[in-house]
């Protein structure tokens, strides 16, 4: 059964269509919740023509996600970075049969509303663009198709929950091919999940409503998360994993699966790159495969990758504090 | 007796199809373990299986280089219960097509004598919950969860319709073999794995 903590029964995303069979719902908490939890142990990777989604579709991805630019191509191009083409986003509906996602600007409500109109299949509400409204991310109750959203943190992760994500992600940092930002915020997040429980756990009602006014957001949505001891929704790794031993490191620290940018397709080797990585997150607990997978490729066309450090542009912060 | 069940545990819905099967079986009072199963040798000591959803594309890709796809059909075949749920009823069937993109050459099981579409309601936005029933395994009312579901075109001879919605057949039987194109590890009621845990219990003896 799905946790529904934090869903608004009130959403306008959630539409009633009348049939001689009876009326149907659609848009609910758990048709969104429901369908990340169809991507979980897969791989959804970036992808930016009809020809790099079929490569992924092969290779036994759960879903692609449609950019413009690869998240590399992003920092080194500059200027603004927007929604992608919906002529590409449609052509590789067309073209695979797993599901297609995209990217929307951070608050562009109209961006957004274009992408549920063109039918794709779940919308990721990305710093990896240029946001539009720092301050107030979509209002996701809204939309009957689900949202993804990045977090670096338990309390930024509640607030998207609350907002209406359907799904969360680390941010990582993005484009750069190093994995080191992922692993802190997802080690952040489990560390924090962590002591809710054992608050939780303690019958301290007044430390969890402290707790929720730290966070941000409403003492139900903490006290439930509390309860579970895990976020409510399904929680992926992304930013910087380029490697089939980065993938299967981050689903031993309890990812639900993994979102490949750069890694992939920036990769001088992509078509055995993406089955590595696939293999080495379905089989992340036998080391024996994930040393198969890492076999697979070759160090020499990896990436080159960055150092997060010396960044001028750290998209993880973008749309952090709101 | 103690009945062990496995859940296919490649890709997708396999938390939710252990916990609903747990549950099944302390209200049937039951003994019985519930696993989640991904290679040839766990499969092996199965006494009935759940494929859950999840990309049916993924699914068999990854079954297939583990072999765990042979064992899965040798054990359907010398009468082991199988539950599959959506892409896992793609995975039972003899062909799937998509709605869209049209044939898949991806690995089935090919042990269902059913045509499936895939995507047959539409994409995500077109996902929906609705109240359907199985009369004929005396489940009357069930709240149907479908998610970028398959709906079976065609049945072969011995195919037991279970559920149809819309005039889409979406619930199956042949012996041993079910398959659903809606979720019912994500609701509630477990009544559906419930009828399972008893064609597991009676195929033991």
């Amino acid at each position: 059964m799905l946790p529904l903590s934090g869903e608004r029964i009130d959403a306008k995303g959630i539409i009633t269509d009348k049939f001689d069979s009876g009326d149907i719902l659609r848009g609910t908490s758990t048709l969104k919740r429901g369908f990340a939890h169809m991507l979980k142990n897969g791989v959804v990777m970036d992808v930016t023509t009809v020809e790099q989604a079929q490569i992924a579709e092969d290779a036994g991805a759960v879903s692609v996600m449609v950019l413009d630019k690869l998240p590399s191509d992003v920092r080194k191009a500059g200027g603004v970075a927007r929604t992608a083409s919906i002529r590409i986003i449609e052509d590789i509906m067309d073209s695979v049969t797993i599901p297609v996602m995209a990217k929307c600007r951070i608050g562009h409500v109209y961006e957004a509303k274009v992408l549920e109109e063109t039918d794709v299949d779940m919308i990721d509400e990305s710093e990896v663009l240029t946001p539009a409204d720092e301050s107030h991310h979509i209002w996701k109750w809204d939309f009957t198709t689900p949202f993804v959203n990045g977090a670096r943190s338990l309390s930024e992760a509640l607030r998207r929950i609350e907002e209406g994500a359907a799904m969360i992600r680390t941010k990582g940092e993005p484009g750069t091919g190093n994995v080191a930002e992922a692993i802190t915020h997802i080690k952040k997040v489990n560390d924090e999940l962590r002591s809710i429980k054992t608050i939780y756990d303690s019958g301290d009602n007044q430390d969890l409503v402290r707790m929720a006014r730290e966070f941000k957001v409403s003492y139900d949505l903490v006290e439930e998360t509390a309860k579970l001891g895990r976020l409510p929704v399904v929680n992926f790794a992304a930013g910087g994993i380029a490697t089939p031993a980065d993938a299967a490191y981050l689903m031993s620290l309890g990812c639900d699966g993994i979102f490949v940018g750069s890694g992939i397709f920036n990769a001088d080797d992509a078509k055995e790159r993406a089955r590595a990585i696939v293999l080495a997150t379905t089989f992340w607990n036998e080391s024996e495969k994930v040393k198969e997978a890492q076999k697979m490729i070759d160090e020499r066309q990896s990436m080159l990758g960055l150092d997060v450090k010396t960044l001028e542009l750290r998209m993880q912060e973008r749309g952090s504090s709101a | 007796m103690s009945l062990t069940v496995g859940v296919l545990a490649i890709q997708g819905d396999v938390h939710e199809n252990i916990m609903s099967t747990k549950i099944a079986l302390q209200e049937l009072g039951e003994e019985g373990t519930v696993v989640g199963v991904k290679t040839a040798d766990d499969i092996s000591k199965l006494d009935g299986l759940i494929i859950p959803g999840g990309e049916s594309t993924t699914i068999g890709q990854l079954s297939l280089v583990n072999s765990s796809l042979k064992i899965i059909k040798e054990k359907i075949e010398h009468g082991m219960p199988v539950l599959g749920i959506c892409a896992g009823m793609i995975m039972l069937s003899k062909t799937a097509n998509d709605r869209v993109v049209g044939k898949t050459d991806q690995p089935l099981l090919d042990l269902l004598d059913i045509k499936l579409e895939r995507n047959s309601f539409g994409r995500q936005k077109e996902s929906f919950e609705a109240e359907i029933s199985m009369n004929s395994i005396n489940i009357t009312k069930f709240n149907g969860v479908f998610i970028r579901a398959p709906s079976v075109s065609d049945v072969g001879s011995g195919v037991d319709i279970l559920s149809k919605f819309n005039e889409k057949i979406v619930a199956v039987k042949k012996g041993n073999m079910i398959g659903v194109a809606f979720h019912p590890e994500l609701t509630k009621d477990v009544s559906l794995h419930k009828y399972f845990v008893n064609l597991i219990k009676k195929s033991k003896k």
